[in-house]
């Protein structure tokens, strides 16, 4: 049986309406949509951290709110937008965080982490001294210690400069690439356009649109979902958004 | 054990033989007359009350720093301790002093009461801000209790006793105290240990706790028994003993690799440190009537908590 993550029908007072949406795994899935789309609301219920109104969010067919804090945790990690560190901790102690739903063991998976997002050198540096684009990568090198099936970030690249976008890309297309289920919460259409293997649309707590970037972002659903005329310039992988 | 846990568990190896030494009368072992019994009868159980004491604030302090995110809190704010110091004056009020028994076990009453309630107002959501509040509330409304209950004392005499007590001291204390608290103060600061790691992460926030498969409500409710235990057997033993578990945690902190677990065990050390040490100073201090030692504590906690909120003005304090 292929492993899935699904929300089905899921309300939540006025932030989800009615949200259906079946997430593969080794994609590269983003969610966009205007603020107040319902994007973030959308990424936690389906990190099993929402209790809904109605609906239901089941992984491999099982419901999500029954199964055991810890194994969910196991299952699926969750970076939350908020890059809070509330005490000056190492580093590598924050890293270390995402081994909490194992008991606390594995430092390979520690190292692991640290290596896949080049974060060695700075291991054993407290936290406050790093550039938020290095903190970017130890918030996500924590969910990457878990070794979760599913990777779940609301907008991990927001705040980064460019090159730090794409070093970030790269690492959650390459846990995809091994097999995760990898979905992200992205503001920039561009990034989503060029790198996401499929994108949902959210509107006003409801899906406008589903599918593969080019059909999903045309520029069709980008005048009726975000109000803007705009088209695509470039090539496939280097597409530009350019407003009319 | 880390570092900072041995040094300071070498400096109260240190401490606590000349802590047995010193007092009104500086005792030498071989010519002082009845040295056995002052140190089996008054002084060991005194000097082991006092790290009994100062351990169960100190873990208390860390736990609730480490829950509550912030360098600038005190277990006191749970309404915890006055709830205690409550339970305690009541006694006093009922004329049951009399029994060893009464007054502790009223106090932990007191204790136990204050933790019912902030579990019953807070326990619920686990948010931080309801959870202060509610703990400042309990805090204001046992304390205007026990003004009631000094104000209505029977007489002169209940009323000075009362307000004795509640500075907080550990004089003429005996065995039977240390029987009562060391144990609950143990436990609580195991339960707090157990709460470490959950602590941590809270470290990342709220959400991404939860997302970690921690049970932040159940963690609330080990906090609360933690520190029910360890400060209210603390205040049924030494009646208000203030600014220990705030400054405690402080000043180990960078001792400490900084994760709220690995803060506990040096902070217990520390605050048994402290309180030892303290007690000595006033029992050597030449007064007329030994100094309170809650009154003391509060002498250099008052002014310290004002240089915390200095640096924090100017920006200096990280985590």
């Amino acid at each position: 049986m292929k492993r899935l993550l699904s929300a089905g029908n899921a309300v939540l007072g006025q932030r989800l309406q009615d949200v259906s949406a079946t997430l593969e795994p080794g994609q590269l899935t983003a969610i966009c949509g205007p603020n107040g789309a319902g994007k973030s609301t959308l990424l936690s219920a389906l990190a099993g951290l929402e209790a809904l109104d109605s609906g239901q969010v089941l992984l491999d067919g099982r419901l999500l709110a029954e199964l055991p804090p810890k194994e969910r945790a196991r299952r699926i990690g969750y970076l939350p937008q908020s890059s809070e560190t509330a005490w000056d901790i190492a580093v590598r102690s924050v890293v270390a965080l995402g081994r909490l739903p194992h008991g606390g063991l594995g430092d390979d998976a520690v190292d692991a982490a640290l290596g896949e997002l080049s974060l060695e050198a700075l291991a054993d540096r407290p936290i406050s001294t790093l550039s938020g684009g290095e903190k970017a990568r130890a918030l996500l090198a924590r969910v990457f210690a878990g070794e979760p099936e599913w990777i779940l970030a609301d907008e991990p690249l927001a705040a980064l400069d460019l090159a730090h976008q794409l070093a970030l890309l790269t690492s959650l297309k390459a846990r995809a690439a091994a097999g995760v289920g990898v979905v992200i919460v992205l503001h920039d259409l561009a990034l989503a356009m060029n790198h996401a293997d499929r994108v949902v649309v959210l509107d006003q707590g409801r899906v406008s649109a589903d599918g593969a970037p080019d059909k999903a972002l045309s520029p069709e659903i980008l005048e009726q979902v975000w109000g803007v005329r705009a088209q695509w310039l470039g090539e496939p992988g280097a597409h530009a958004l350019i407003a009319s | 054990m880390t570092r900072a846990s041995l040094i300071l568990a070498a400096l109260l190896a240190i401490a606590f033989p000349l802590s047995m030494l010193a007092g009104r009368v500086w005792i030498d072992p071989a010519t002082t007359p009845n040295a056995a019994i002052i140190l089996a009868e008054l002084r060991l159980p005194r000097g082991l009350l006092a790290m009994t004491v100062g351990a169960g604030l100190g873990a208390a302090g860390a736990a609730m720093q480490g829950y509550l995110r912030n360098p600038l809190a005190d277990p006191g704010l749970f309404g915890i301790a006055p709830g205690a110091a409550l339970g305690a004056v009541a006694s006093f009020w009922l004329g049951y002093q009399a029994s060893w028994w009464a007054l502790p076990s009223m106090a932990l009453a007191g204790a136990g009461g204050a933790m019912a309630l902030l579990a019953l107002i807070a326990g619920r959501t686990g948010g931080i801000a309801l959870f202060t509040l509610a703990g400042l509330m309990i805090a204001s409304l046992a304390g205007a209790l026990t003004s009631l209950a000094i104000s209505l004392a029977p007489n002169a005499f209940a009323m000075s006793q009362i307000v004795t007590w509640l500075m907080g001291a550990l004089t003429d204390r005996s065995w039977s105290d240390v029987y009562l608290a060391a144990p609950l103060t143990l436990a609580g600061i195991v339960i707090l240990a157990l709460a470490g790691r959950d602590l941590d992460a809270l470290t990342l926030g709220d959400a991404t706790t939860r997302s970690l498969g921690v049970d932040t409500q159940r963690l609330l409710w080990w906090l609360i028994a933690g520190i029910g235990l360890t400060v209210g057997s603390g205040v049924a033993a030494a009646g208000i003993i203030g600014f220990v578990g705030l400054i405690v945690p402080h000043l180990v902190r960078p001792l400490t690799d900084r994760r709220p677990s690995s803060l506990l065990l040096p902070s217990a050390l520390a605050g048994a440190l402290l309180v030892l040490v303290a007690d000595s100073l006033v029992r050597v201090l030449p007064l007329v009537t030994e100094l309170r030692l809650g009154i003391a504590l509060s002498l250099i906690g008052a002014p310290f908590f004002l240089w915390l909120l200095l640096r924090m003005r100017r920006g200096e304090l990280i985590g």
